[in-house]
């Protein structure tokens, strides 16, 4: 494929794999080598063979509100997103390093509230709080973990200069495409893996699983810990990845009618009679999990579970209440809790934040609005937010007149100059940006971090929204070896 | 052990994947008759729908058994919880309830098989589409089935499938044959005599036996013969008696596997030595449509047992 073919934007944002048009960065050579002798109409083909491969095993997302005829799929890129081992060292310093603060900030927000009496986060952050459960007060999680699952989301603004954006400590999601993007490139690429060291993904699932068997109950009544996934159901956009994970790890998918609580047990329901569970690793959210104790309306959980979990008898993964460290008015104070809690200053950079509900930053932003992103505290997956520097002046009015109302409800940032990776077009490589969420497994005695992650990529030109809610697409990532 | 949801996934998903395939055999074999008879074949079409037990639902929408709308009723229709495309996307979304206890081979073809014919059946279905559509449904639905013979433990997860399918196809097989019980009743007038030809053709050919038929019997096609070769011969792969055998086989798996005898195990002793005490003769001097009817009572009631024994519902 010949040079010109290589589009570049401006200069105004670091493109990971090229330094200039033709010239590749270290991590990038040898796929930009290989990548220079294909012919882009076989490549062109590899992608579409890659569609028909995810859609025969179904990695599909379901449509809220729309009938099954809308199973979608994901996009995927074929062109690999690479990090290299010097890279990877320190974003696997800085996530162990944040998921343990969190843990010890929820183990401590659950129980005397050491952070609270030392001034370090403002008591209201949390008294007013909805992501704070009342119920988790003075509960300790069997094996002392609160966040069994996390998915920290890290976006890059140059060489060196990685952020983590959310922490996703209640119920990540994507892990599934992490695997299943691993799977389809090496169907289509094999050579490519013989030629490069990339660090293998595939790990994942039996980690997972003896993570969660680690974390089950002293008092279990089973000989081995009985392990089961439990998923909102068949129409929930998740369902391929609850299925795929409890395949994978082989243990049980259960669902709310599969479960009942017996003789002070959540136990399922068999060919041969009720089961007892020890670990619950649970796609379902807070309000869901129990209608005795939380949403009463719920058909989604299990009436009851609380008690028996209060009761040690049940570990839930993530503990209830993990929302509390993942929120977005608690975000700003993530470096000050990850000193207070390890003692050490934080690896990983937070973006700077304005917090609304504070007078001056408010004025701030309202001054700023259009070249600010401004959040809902509790949004998520991209939904509730401006993004100054793309809206129109009647959309910034229109938000202006929100953020007055309730300045409380939002947290603005700068516009985040995020990397790029080139994705295949028509006309060749063009770069997109991107951001990373790599996955982490918390035990009791131990932190896993497997090396790559989910790459989401923004597929329109210039779009800074990655999220596939909002028509970003997902690559490979590729952690090369020393 | 499994769950009992997913036991009763894989159950239904099985019995739909079964009644897709014999919607299509039965379509095929009126589809024949229609194409090779001068005469017209009207009547088969109506008793492709009676066979189906769709009789209610289809004159709701159609006042006259005319191939296209039986074609397409049968084919596509999402009213009717029989026609293939229903019964094939029933059969998908079991599979996804049940994705953890099938191998990946199984849910690919599964899902695979649905995608193909979602497409081909997204549309009204020309004759001249027939053919194919007819081709493509039995080479998917035999893609899934080579797919569970090939990579599926021999164990509970493979019993529930193959109760599954035995239900539904012995089921199917009576329905065939009570339908056209009438043709095979050897009244006064035809004792000993071939039956009508396209009659005893229809029959074989919806449960794709005519060659094998002839094979066994040569030209001999009487009432007690077709009447033996469905109902009591042990070989022939949709006749009652080797259903109702598979259905005994699957059931005793259970039974060693899970260390308990179930109702439903002494249902289906039952079920075979019925079978098996009667000779055609006696069928006739019962009456065959007599049957026929308990058959099919008796083989739902055991079908409801399974899934109470082995709490496919909470």
């Amino acid at each position: 494929m010949c040079e010109r073919n290589f589009m570049t934007d401006s200069n105004q944002y670091f493109d990971e794999m090229l330094r200039e048009a033709g010239l590749p960065r270290q991590p990038y050579e040898a796929y930009f080598n290989w990548f220079k002798n294909e012919d882009l109409k076989t490549l062109r083909r590899k992608s579409a063979e890659a569609e028909s491969f995810f859609r025969r095993i179904g990695i599909t997302f379901n449509v809220y509100g729309q009938d099954e005829a809308d199973e979608r799929l994901i996009p995927f890129d074929i062109v690999p997103r690479v990090i290299s081992a010097k890279e990877w060292r320190t974003l696997e310093r800085g996530i162990e390093q944040r998921v343990r603060a969190i843990n010890a900030f929820l183990h401590d927000i659950y129980h005397r509230q050491e952070i609270l009496r030392a001034g370090r986060i403002p008591k209201e952050i949390i008294a007013g709080n909805e992501a704070f459960l009342s119920e988790m007060v003075g509960m300790k999680p069997p094996g002392g973990v609160y966040t069994h699952i996390v998915g920290t989301d890290l976006v890059r603004t140059g060489e060196n200069e990685f952020y983590v954006l959310e922490d996703n400590a209640r119920t990540p999601s994507g892990v599934s495409y992490m695997l299943e993007n691993r799977e389809t490139m090496l169907q289509m690429f094999p050579e490519l893996f013989t030629q490069l060291k990339v660090r293998p993904v595939s790990a994942y699932p039996q980690l997972l699983r003896r993570s969660l068997a680690d974390s089950c109950p002293d008092n279990s009544p089973n000989a081995k810990p009985v392990v089961a996934v439990l998923t909102p159901g068949i129409h929930n956009s998740a369902y391929f990845e609850h299925a795929f994970l409890a395949d994978q790890m082989g243990v049980e998918l259960v669902e709310s009618t599969d479960l009942r609580v017996e003789d002070g047990f959540v136990s399922m329901r068999t060919t041969r009679g009720y089961q007892p569970i020890d670990v619950l690793y649970r796609r379902v959210d807070d309000d869901y999990l129990d209608p005795l104790t939380f949403n009463p309306d719920s058909m989604l959980g299990v009436p009851g579970i609380m008690d028996v979990y209060r009761a040690g008898n049940i570990t839930i993964a993530n503990a209830p209440g993990t929302g509390i460290a993942d929120d977005k008015a608690l975000y700003s104070y993530m470096p000050d809790i990850v000193e207070f809690y390890t003692g050490e200053q934080a690896i990983l950079k937070n973006v700077p934040t304005w917090r609304c509900s504070e007078e001056d930053s408010l004025k701030y932003v309202l001054d700023n609005l259009a070249d600010l992103v401004v959040k809902e505290v509790h949004g998520s997956g991209g939904y509730g937010m401006l993004v100054g520097p793309a809206a129109s002046k009647k959309e910034i009015a229109a938000f202006e007149r929100k953020l007055r109302a309730r300045p409380a409800n939002y947290i603005a940032q700068p516009t985040l100059s995020l990397s790029t990776v080139p994705i295949l077009t028509k006309a060749g490589l063009a770069p997109r940006h991107v951001d990373l969420r790599p996955f982490v497994l918390v035990s009791p005695n131990r932190v896993d971090i497997t090396p790559g992650g989910l790459t989401r990529v923004a597929l329109k030109k210039g779009s800074l929204v990655v999220n596939s809610s909002q028509g970003g697409g997902t690559k490979d990532t590729w952690v090369l070896g020393d | 052990m499994m769950l009992g949801k997913t036991a009763g996934g894989l159950f239904w998903m099985f019995r739909y994947l079964e009644r897709a395939e014999n919607t299509a055999r039965l379509l095929e074999a009126g589809w024949h008759i229609a194409l090779t008879r001068a005469d017209g074949a009207s009547n088969e079409w109506q008793s492709i729908i009676s066979t189906a037990g769709m009789n209610a639902a289809y004159l709701e929408k159609y006042d006259s058994y005319d191939a296209g709308q039986v074609i397409n009723f049968m084919l596509r229709d999402k009213d009717n919880p029989s026609s293939v495309m229903t019964a094939i996307t029933a059969a998908r979304n079991n599979g996804r309830l049940v994705r953890t206890a099938l191998s990946s081979e199984v849910w690919e073809a599964t899902n695979e098989c649905w995608m193909v014919l979602k497409d081909l059946l997204s549309r009204p279905v020309t004759e001249r589409a027939m053919h194919d559509i007819l081709t493509q449904i039995r080479f998917r639905t035999s893609v899934v089935r080579g797919a569970l013979h090939g990579t599926m433990l021999r164990n509970d997860i493979f019993a529930f499938s193959r109760l599954g399918t035995f239900i539904e196809r012995a089921d199917n097989t009576a329905r065939i044959l009570d339908v056209k019980y009438y043709v095979l009743l050897p009244s006064a007038a035809f004792v000993g005599s071939s039956i009508d030809n396209a009659q005893w053709e229809v029959i074989l050919r919806s449960v794709s036996a005519e060659r094998s038929f002839r094979w066994l019997h040569g030209g001999e096609s009487t009432p007690a013969t077709i009447s033996n070769f469905l109902i009591l011969d042990g070989r022939m792969p949709r006749s009652l008696a080797f259903c109702a055998k598979r259905i005994g086989e699957n059931l005793k798996h259970l039974e060693m596997e899970y260390e308990a005898r179930e109702e439903s195990h002494v249902q289906a002793d039952a079920l075979c030595h019925r079978i098996n005490a009667h000779s055609v003769d006696t069928i006739f001097e019962e009456g065959l449509h007599e049957f026929l009817s308990s058959f099919i009572a008796d083989n739902a009631k055991l079908a409801a047992h399974i899934e109470e024994d082995f709490r496919f519902y909470g």
